[in-house]
């Protein structure tokens, strides 16, 4: 039995385990999917907003400008890449200048350093590419960017480095409660106690927290599609560009990545399925035209990616973290849309906090260390770095991945540290191996087959994402050479 | 480990125009223990190594080669003039040093980081493909997307099958190649897809790979729609109208496990860039002179890495240019150009290689081209102001199949325009 078990390792669950780590705690941290970071977290915007969309005196506005903040230190602790690289919104028109205003005084109020509103020239001296057509823009500097599954990995690996222990595989389909202790079904019957339960769950929190008998909240998956441009385009624009919000979001984005590439989206779209993520032809028209508006020479024939992901949005449109409301020793977390990753931090820090309320014991543990070594990235280092590593393991010497500078060695941390990946699109999200512009053409075969070195599998049994996700269906007639 | 090394001429990529210019600059008098081939992979020889169809050799050797026997033919020629490389070797950067050398930073797990400095460069990085990012196919994004030349790899080298029932995106070579070896390895293929009104293949690849099987190929024809969660479950087809947009109605559903994706090459010119060495953006690859030479001086490129070809040997043909030219530059026989005239394509021509010419000029000049689209009953003009310096009639060009003319020295002469211009004229 642990003392609580967190479902969901999204960036949020992800990010609890971790606060609660800090503590002399057990703590088992459950997912459904086959890695971390596979829901909401894996696909949106990687903007960490400055805070000045949220209404003022929500809970939302408050841990978005707190984790905001917060975003240094952890990103640092845990060697995630972040940068503050600022954030406009542009202003089209009366209608679009009347919005900045609304826009500067949320951000005011809710406490965004520096937030001011700029003329159209002033914005375009700071981004050159803008559109003529923009009159005005809404400036924040604190804005930033972050790698939002690399900050679910990292923190994730922190807890697991720190006691917690991490549970892929599982989908919860059952609760009871008896002597003070939760038991927890996974669809394939396996069973797991735990004093303390909190649901993390992001699109699927609804149906937790209705296995806890708390029936009332309801989340509305809301699709946005993307698309990624290759690395050449990724100094196109050096801030986050945002249009003006409306009822249905904050508007197409043009942003740069920590990685270097481009981002456009995401569109705004209610739908009924939580798992379709599938793109349209349709939606990423839209993101292009769109684009194009806010940057009229953004090339999206450079695109290398394409991509769907789905908010989590409740009817309030705020965020819920509470105790359950029928159940003891549950504490639920519902509605984290965006900025949900902003305030990711913070919102684990109020969890936790939470948590204590609810009753559990918050003794610090003297041992808990913040730091995470990270994978080490060939690509970043300069040649004494390089020719270190690769005297301690040569294996740091062979490029796998050639449109990314992805080594042998980082493959091999990805599948050993924590957590550690399963299949070929965790050692991708770990690594970069796949991602660049010939998107695994030519290293997949070799991935693979180190993955399955490694793992102790046979190379058919490797996997793209897990489950039924194969990659290979068996020798051919020959039987393939042996290695 | 962690050498430094000098080299007259640094080679960079050991497929098949890296191993013809090594040869060629070897033939031509540069010592072969001043050449030094930089392959990424544990074996010289490139992307052949895979392609183990036949059909590469007719012209240059005037027999059918399997793809290793051509690449063995000139490996062997590599080892017995004991020109010397460095394998499994992947080249980070490529840096205008001083006195005009050129700086390499290369790395291994046998000799970790390796910094060579090279008085001439040939680059012979090879292409690679298209994929479905670049497509921008809408739909899941299941496992079971693969380009064909990574499905070609499991099969033909690491003996796994990607998949067992095949729908083909594109008509390119390695797509029909992929076709047949697919069928031959019990797999179903369902159809090719190909966005164009024609195939740019080969025609011989068409008979031999899809008629031959009975494969439909669906011209004007392209995916919509990725169906399948974790696994490829089928594909919507739909037919394109002329602007190459699918036309509503048109849908159709085929199952299918795996999609194989062979929609074009792209030379793989990273480091290139890099190197601040100005790319023609219509080849993707280095603009060029007649030698081959990029506007860095004595850095030559060569093969599918200049522009794409659609026969190896005529990739040969071209690297034993670059390579005869990397030893005249060495060996300082290069004439001092009083001009370089730019060479540009004009209406359906897409582009020309070379992209200036060196003048005077006292050899002969083959121009390559490619057009956009199929052309009958022609005539390729070439010319320089009001002079007209070749004229030759064709009967069909095909945007699958590169083009190419010889403008004799003597018509380079006295040439007063501003650029030469390569067009086609109906006849």
């Amino acid at each position: 039995m642990v003392d609580v078990a967190v479902i969901g390792a999204g960036v949020v669950g992800a990010l609890i385990a971790r606060e609660l780590s800090r503590y002399q705690l057990s703590v088992l941290l459950l997912e459904k999917a086959d890695d971390v970071a596979m829901g909401t977290s894996k696909a949106n915007s990687a903007i960490v907003h400055a805070g000045f969309d949220c209404v003022p005196g929500s809970l939302m506005a408050k841990l978005n400008v707190d984790g905001n903040r917060m975003m240094e230190k952890v990103t640092e602790e845990l060697s995630v890449p972040f940068k503050r690289n600022g954030s406009l919104v542009l202003a089209f028109d009366e209608q679009d200048n009347e919005t900045l205003k609304t826009l500067l005084d949320r951000g005011i109020k809710n406490g965004v350093p520096g937030v001011r509103i700029i003329s159209g020239d002033e914005a375009r001296e700071m981004e050159p590419r803008l559109s003529e057509a923009v009159t005005a823009a809404l400036y924040a500097p604190t804005g930033g960017i972050v790698c939002p599954y690399e900050l679910t990995i990292a923190a994730a690996g922190n807890a697991m480095d720190n006691g917690a222990e991490l549970k892929t595989g599982f989908t919860l389909t059952g609760a009871s409660y008896e002597n003070g202790v939760w038991t927890l079904t996974s669809a394939e019957g396996e069973q797991v106690q735990a004093r303390f339960v909190v649901n993390a769950a992001g699109l699927m929190s609804d149906t937790v927290a209705a296995l806890f008998g708390d029936t009332d909240y309801q989340i509305q998956p809301r699709r946005g599609e993307y698309m990624l441009l290759d690395r050449d385009q990724g100094k196109t624009v050096s801030h986050t560009i945002f249009q003006c919000p409306t009822k249905m979001g904050k508007g197409i984005l043009v942003t740069p990545t920590v990685d270097g590439n481009l981002l456009l989206g995401p569109t705004s779209e209610n739908q009924e399925s939580k798992e379709d993520v599938a793109t349209t032809a349709e939606g990423l028209r839209t993101v292009a035209q769109l684009a194009a508006k806010s940057v009229p020479s953004v090339n999206t024939r450079a695109v290398i990616t394409s991509f769907t992901g789905l908010r989590s949005c409740s009817a309030g449109h705020d965020f819920i973290i509470e105790p359950s409301a029928h159940s003891e020793h549950v504490l639920h977390l519902t509605g984290i849309e965006s900025p949900g990753l902003s305030s990711a931090p913070a919102i684990a820090q109020y969890a936790v906090e939470k948590l204590g309320e609810m009753g559990l014991e918050l003794a610090p543990k003297a041992d808990f260390d913040p730091i995470r070594k990270p994978i080490p990235k060939f690509r970043e280092m300069n040649e004494e770095e390089r020719r270190k590593l690769i005297e301690e393991d040569s294996r740091f010497g062979q490029i796998i991945c050639r449109c990314e500078t992805v080594t042998e060695g980082e493959i091999v941390r990805a599948l050993h540290q924590n957590p550690p990946a399963h299949d070929l699109d965790g050692v991708k999200r770990r690594t970069r191996t796949g991602m660049g512009r010939c998107s695994g053409g030519f290293c997949t075969p070799q991935a693979v087959e180190i993955i399955a070195r490694e793992l102790g599998i046979p190379v058919e049994a490797v996997t793209k994402c897990g489950g039924s996700s194969k990659l290979l269906f068996g020798k051919t007639k020959e039987g393939g050479r042996d290695e | 480990m962690n050498e430094r090394m000098e080299r007259d001429l640094v080679i960079i990529g050991g497929g098949p125009a890296g191993l013809a210019a090594a040869v060629a600059a070897a033939e031509n008098g540069i010592d072969p223990s001043d050449i030094l081939i930089l392959e990424r992979e544990p074996e010289l020889g490139g992307i052949l190594l895979q392609c183990i169809h036949n059909g590469f050799g007719i012209h240059r050797f005037g027999e059918e080669l399997s793809g290793p026997e051509y690449a063995a033919r000139f490996a062997k020629r590599v080892e017995e003039l004991n020109i010397p490389s460095m394998l499994s070797t992947m080249v980070l950067t490529l840096e205008q040093g001083e006195n005009g050398r050129k700086e390499i930073t290369a790395v291994s797990s046998a000799n970790g980081l390796t910094e060579i400095s090279a008085k001439a460069v040939v680059l012979a990085m090879g292409c690679r493909e298209r994929n479905r990012g670049a497509l921008n196919i809408p739909g899941t994004r299941p496992a079971g997307i693969y380009t064909a030349g990574a499905a070609q790899k499991f099969v033909n080298i690491k003996g796994y099958m990607p998949g067992k029932k095949v729908v083909i995106l594109g008509s390119g070579d390695i797509g029909l190649i992929m076709a047949r070896r697919m069928t031959l390895e019990g797999a179903k293929v369902q159809a090719v897809a190909e966005l164009l009104p024609y195939s740019g293949g080969l025609s011989r690849n068409i008979q031999q790979c899809l008629r031959d099987f009975d494969i439909p190929l669906l011209l004007s024809h392209t995916i919509t729609k990725v169906h399948g969660k974790e696994r490829v479950e089928g594909v919507t087809i739909s037919e394109v109208d002329e602007r190459r947009n699918p036309i509503p109605g048109t849908e159709q559903f085929i199952e299918c496990d795996t999609i194989l994706l062979s929609c074009g090459l792209i030379p793989e010119n990273e480091l290139t860039r890099q190197a601040g060495i100005a790319l023609d953006p219509v080849t993707g690859g280095a603009a060029v002179s007649e030698s081959r030479e990029t506007g860095m001086a004595g850095v030559f490129a060569a093969g599918n890495v200049l522009h794409v070809h659609d026969l190896v040997d005529f990739v040969s043909e071209e690297a034993e240019m670059a390579g005869k030219s990397a030893a005249r530059w060495l060996k300082g026989e290069t004439a001092e150009a009083e001009l370089q005239m730019p060479v540009r394509p004009e209406g359906v021509i897409r582009y020309v290689v070379p992209q200036t010419l060196s003048l005077p000029q006292k050899e002969d000049v083959r121009l390559f081209f490619r057009v956009g689209q199929v052309v009958e009953k022609v005539n390729i003009i070439v010319s320089c102001g009001d002079k007209q310096l070749y004229k030759g009639a064709k009967q069909k060009v095909l945007p699958g199949e590169m083009e190419s003319v010889t403008v004799k020295a003597s018509a380079l002469e006295g040439l007063t325009g501003e650029q030469i211009t390569v067009k086609l004229e109906k006849r």
